[in-house]
């Protein structure tokens, strides 16, 4: 009655552990840069300079460490909820070794200094075509397998995976466009020039934020939450507008990276106006994810992995109301080129980004081995206090300290001249670094804890695969 | 036709498309789907059945 298949959990054991793995190192990176800050004499070599090893983290922790947790979590979403295994698993394990040698061939080119120089797309174009590859791979096993599903509905997290691989492998092959001039000199020249390329670069940008490190996780949100909960999502509907609305404004906020610069007025403000917007779609889809919670709050009390989830989705929440109102021209003339923005990144990126790709990761573990939970739940709840700590001392001090450096810069005095000089911003800006280098320590911290959980975890145990079942309800 | 009219439509047109679908998800005629849609992750029991009680039940069983 029962067929003997199984789902294709092989390619998500793989993603999954590397995640933890890329998110040591990626946070590992950041550490050291933060320390530079404090203490400048770390730039021992130009390899290991500031200016090489920011690049090295933001790729680091973006691509590999959210990228893994991206491609496990969807390839495990989009099994259980079609019911069926993962369409040509060969690709699929493609996906795996090409995305792995995407990021040990950044880890080597970023620090020798071989850069398109444009933000969360500095690999240069032989691996920006690599990239390329892999990702019309990764489409074509994901969208493949919804069209094999043995249920009438694709589940709204399928949804928003599918969002984020399409509107990636848009942005990913517009922005890349290049003439290249070199293959071992790893050099090209952008396809675009001068304000044009600066939109579409930011274009990009903002994109990437809003498709790969958003949509993508909010597929996380719409699978984990629920599942962990126990409960249905708070109202389908809403997660049906949520996805459209979220979809169709997203594009075009990106003009707010460029306040104040050669881009025309009349796009600035189109950038500004549509990120006020996108304040409507993220809180909706932040409150259908708490909502979710409606009638088993107590789980929050014993549930660690349940706390991460949560608190990520308030993170959502605050950096959703912050970057709306940082996109605001009058704010960004304030907050623009000061560790505010830092700390904005920071708050997503470690408050939402990370802890749900935690908990999701918790909560998978075990199901790929088997097992019904982690070798500690006691190590998890270390884990998310820890993390939440650090989190707190990163944001706080990178806020003060950006409100500080914005409101040192404009200061003048009564005949017009500069009250300070950057460097004194930079001086007085020395004790907040300290404590984002502190939050920053404490993450990390975290992200060991979690390892040798996982260690725990899986050591002695035979990877498991389970079995493919029938969907419970019937469709006609 | 002016280039500027084209995207002045193609604005209009993308706003309308989402005010129908707005509509169309809070119409009653999607709300059994959507029922069923909600419960999918959670009718999918993906927890391993513990060695345990799979020996158990495979004696019973015989």
């Amino acid at each position: 009655m029962q067929s003997q298949a199984t789902y294709n959990y092989k390619v998500v054991r793989q993603f999954t552990i590397m995640t933890v793995v890329w998110g040591i190192v990626g946070m590992l990176v950041g550490v050291i840069a933060a320390a530079q800050l404090v203490w400048p004499e770390l730039n021992v070599h130009e390899f290991l300079h500031f200016g090489r090893l920011r690049p090295l983290h933001t790729n680091a922790v973006i691509f590999a460490f959210g990228g893994c947790a991206l491609f496990a979590t969807s390839y495990y979403v989009v099994q259980r909820t079609c019911h069926t295994k993962l369409f040509a698993p060969a690709l699929a394990g493609f996906t795996f070794w090409g995305w792995q040698l995407v990021i040990v061939l950044a880890a080597i080119t970023l620090p020798l200094g071989y850069t398109q120089a444009k933000e969360y797309a500095e690999l240069e174009w032989p691996i920006d075509i690599l990239i390329a590859i892999v990702w019309v791979s990764y489409a074509i096993v994901f969208f493949g397998t919804i069209a094999k599903r043995k249920v009438t509905h694709i589940y709204v997290a399928n949804w928003f995976f599918g969002a984020f691989i399409l509107t990636v492998a848009l942005l990913h092959i517009v922005n890349s466009a290049a003439i290249p001039v070199s293959f071992m000199g790893m050099k090209s020249y952008s396809a675009y020039a001068g304000v044009q390329d600066a939109m579409v670069q930011w274009w990009y940008g903002h994109n990437a934020v809003g498709f790969f490190l958003t949509a993508g996780f909010l597929g996380m949100m719409y699978y984990f939450v629920p599942k962990q909960a126990e409960r249905p999502v708070y109202s389908y509907r809403l997660s049906v507008v949520h996805f459209w609305a979220l979809i169709f404004t997203y594009m075009w906020a990106g003009p707010h990276h460029l306040h104040y610069t050669a881009l025309p007025d009349w796009t600035q403000s189109v950038g500004m106006v549509f990120s006020l917007i996108l304040l409507a779609p993220s809180w909706g889809g932040m409150i259908n994810g708490i909502m979710t919670l409606s009638g088993a709050w107590h789980k929050l009390r014993t549930d660690p992995i349940l706390k991460f989830l949560v608190t990520s989705l308030s993170f959502y929440g605050m950096s959703t109301f912050e970057g709306p109102m940082m996109s605001v021209k009058t704010v960004n003339a304030l907050s623009h080129y000061t560790d505010w923005t830092v700390g904005h990144v920071h708050s997503g990126a470690l408050g939402w980004v990370a802890m749900i790709s935690i908990g999701s990761v918790y909560f998978l573990l075990p199901r790929l081995y088997g097992k019904s939970e982690m070798y500690s739940t006691k190590l998890i709840n270390t884990h998310f206090w820890i993390a939440t700590i650090g989190i707190v001392l990163y944001i706080a001090s990178l806020w003060v300290a950006g409100v500080m450096q914005g409101l040192m810069w404009r200061a003048t005095n009564s005949d017009g001249t500069l009250t300070y000089s950057f460097v004194e911003s930079v001086k007085a800006s020395y004790p907040f670094w300290t404590i984002r280098l502190v939050g920053g320590v404490l993450f990390l911290t975290g992200m060991l804890i979690m390892f040798y959980n996982m260690v725990r975890t899986i050591a002695g145990e035979k990877a498991y695969n389970a079995p493919v079942i029938a969907p419970a309800v019937a469709h006609a | 036709m002016e280039i500027n009219d084209l995207r002045i439509i193609v604005t209009v047109l993308g706003f309308a498309c989402f005010l129908g679908i707005c509509a169309w998800a809070y119409s009653r005629h999607a709300k059994a789907g959507f029922d069923e849609a909600a419960l999918l992750p959670l009718t999918d029991d993906d927890l391993p059945v513990p060695n345990g009680r799979l020996e158990k039940e495979g004696k019973t069983n015989g």
